[in-house]
């Protein structure tokens, strides 16, 4: 069964159609891209399906579920938990502080704990966490650090540290590898390798780096003016004609210009 | 470790001995100090999630209102209207906070006001059970069981205590997940709904306890002056409340403390030039706005810096981020 789905989704902005009727399932233990063109409508895919936009019709259900109309907190409380292009963190906090806040969904300090009792034990547990997760991304060195401070590869990293602290069942990366280098993408890509061999996540991709999507997506949808153009095996992806015209065959005419 | 309960020792003598060093009528200010500290305090941890609201001072008079009636209408004992006011003034700050959900930054500014005007309002318009325009006279002074305790020294000891349970409840949930969470939800909102956080509920829950310890400030504040009316809360002593949060800053948890004590002193020097007082306050505010403002606090740190100077202090003082 799929942990994923999304039935005739649209979206429209104003006349603008962002989504137009797309139906597409992430299976569990899945590792899936999601690419297109700018503009394409893959950012706003993961919007609606995190709860930042209603959809304007359709549906996503998740865990057999439908999700679309409640809320962000709500949904991540239930599992889908995104990440962010921008560098969405608590640049005055450390990284230790930025990871344990995100504990929020599994922390057990409630105010009454707070105010009457004791929570260093509770504390205790959720840095020890935390410690864990960032340890797992390659962070545990500098988790004293002020998040602003880091790195923009490191403060990407970070971000998804801040996903994983909610303990996810499907991870949403939205272009994790933008505007990185060379190493810092390699960092990424070996993360994302990791949390889905060694911890068996359901991973979705939006990415405009084709070198990043094809090397570590088991299977890719192509969007176009949001539609579903395609969808299948990298390699079927890579000689699809339909996905050569719309985006890699562009690219590669202005590439040649 | 010792050290700083060498600090806690020292400014808990100096809070005891103040009574004594003092001028009788400046015991009077004291006690406005307590109600000050409880209520800057108060101001910042609704600040924590960045909203900056306009109603604090109309809470502090629910608490005051509400105390009052509850001990002259309902006969109930001081003791026991005093917590009772604070819930009084926190469930009004829900009501308040409710549809300021909706906005942010400005629009809660100015929606605070607005709502904070409105219950305001009701206290001059209801001259059943709230006196009208000229308010609640003859609330009966504070006394615990058989203890009379509305004598100036007594009552300022009494306020002391409250004070020091109140800011030492605020501290535990300013060095709490909660508020991390308060700090979080200010800095980034978007991020905060993504891991779970409903960030609402959480801008409403720091509301409504700011507005409890409010409320207590306002009920201590009712018994003691033994009168009330609507003009005792309006926006002018707001202004106040921002001044002293403003001179103090809001990053950490010692500047609003640092604000209130600060003003307090000069304010009381200000004593013999009375009516240019307001004018005073109104320089201090401007030039700390331009010339400094993080506010006081920022001092702490380079302070810091200067005492571990000295090798013998620098063995002494904690290490880390004050």
């Amino acid at each position: 069964m799929a942990l994923l789905e999304t039935r005739g989704l649209s979206k429209y902005f104003g006349g603008l159609s962002a989504l137009n009727d797309l139906s597409m399932e992430v299976e569990t233990g899945e590792i899936r891209g999601v690419i297109g063109p700018n503009g394409a409508g893959k950012t706003t895919l993961f919007n609606v399906i995190s709860g930042v936009y209603k959809p304007s019709s359709g549906a996503v259900y998740f865990k057999n579920e439908r999700i679309s109309g409640i809320s962000p907190s709500k949904i991540a409380a239930r599992g889908a938990v995104r990440t962010f292009q921008r560098d969405a963190l608590i640049h005055d906090f450390t990284v230790l502080r930025n990871v344990t806040v995100a504990r929020h969904l599994h922390t057990g300090q409630t105010l009454l704990k707070t105010l009457f009792s004791n929570t260093v034990k509770l504390r205790r547990q959720d840095e020890e966490k935390a410690e864990e997760i960032l340890e797992f991304v390659g962070l545990y060195d500098l988790r004293h650090e002020l998040a602003a401070n880091l790195a923009h590869g490191f403060q990407r990293v970070l971000g998804i540290a801040i996903a994983l602290a909610t303990e996810p069942e499907l991870l949403m990366l939205d272009e994790p590898v933008a505007g990185m280098n060379p190493t810092e993408t390699a960092h990424m890509t070996e993360v994302i390798g990791k949390l889905h061999k060694e911890r068996g996540m359901t991973i979705m991709l939006v990415e405009h780096n084709m070198k990043t999507v094809m090397g570590i997506c088991e299977k890719i949808t192509v969007i176009d003016f949001g539609e579903k153009l395609s969808e299948g095996l990298p390699e079927e992806i890579r000689n699809d004609p339909k996905v050569i015209e719309a985006y890699l065959g562009a690219e590669e005419i202005v590439v040649e210009r | 470790m010792w050290i700083k309960l060498l600090g806690i020792a020292a400014v808990a003598a100096v809070a005891c001995a103040m009574p004594y060093i003092v001028e009788l009528y400046q015991v009077e200010v004291l006690i406005i100090l307590m109600f000050n500290l409880i209520l800057a305090q108060s101001y910042r941890l609704v600040n924590t999630t960045g909203d900056w609201s306009l109603s604090h001072i109309v809470t502090m008079g629910v608490g005051a209102y509400s105390s009052a009636l509850i001990t002259k209408l309902l006969g109930w004992p001081f003791w026991l209207s005093l917590p009772v006011s604070g819930c009084v003034a926190g469930a009004i700050g829900f009501i308040i906070v409710f549809p300021l959900l909706r906005t942010v930054g400005f629009g809660f500014f100015i929606g605070s006001f607005a709502l904070g005007e409105f219950v305001r309002l009701i206290w001059v318009k209801f001259h059943n059970p709230f006196g009208g325009p000229r308010g609640l006279i003859n609330i009966p002074p504070a006394e615990i069981g058989p203890f009379d305790i509305s004598d100036m020294i007594v009552y300022y000891y009494f306020c002391l205590g409250i004070a020091v349970i109140s800011i030492w409840f605020m501290y535990r949930i300013d060095r709490s997940h909660i508020g991390d969470t308060f700090k979080a939800i200010h800095t980034d909102p978007t991020l905060c709904e993504t891991i779970g956080i409903h960030v609402p509920a959480y801008r409403a829950t720091a509301f409504i306890i700011g507005a409890f310890f409010a409320g207590i400030a306002g009920a201590l504040m009712a018994h003691h002056q033994g009168a009330i009316d609507p003009h005792s809360f309006e926006a002018t002593l707001m202004v106040y409340l921002i001044i002293f949060v403003v001179v103090g800053g809001v990053e950490t948890f010692w500047g609003p403390i640092l604000g209130v004590i600060v003003m307090t002193i000069v304010l009381e020097l200000s004593r013999p030039m009375e009516e240019w007082r307001p004018l005073i306050a109104g320089v201090i505010l401007i030039f700390f706005l331009v010339v400094m403002p993080g506010g006081l606090e920022i001092l702490l740190p380079k302070g810091m810096a200067i005492l571990r100077k000295v090798p013998a202090f620098d063995r002494l003082l904690p290490r880390g981020p004050a």
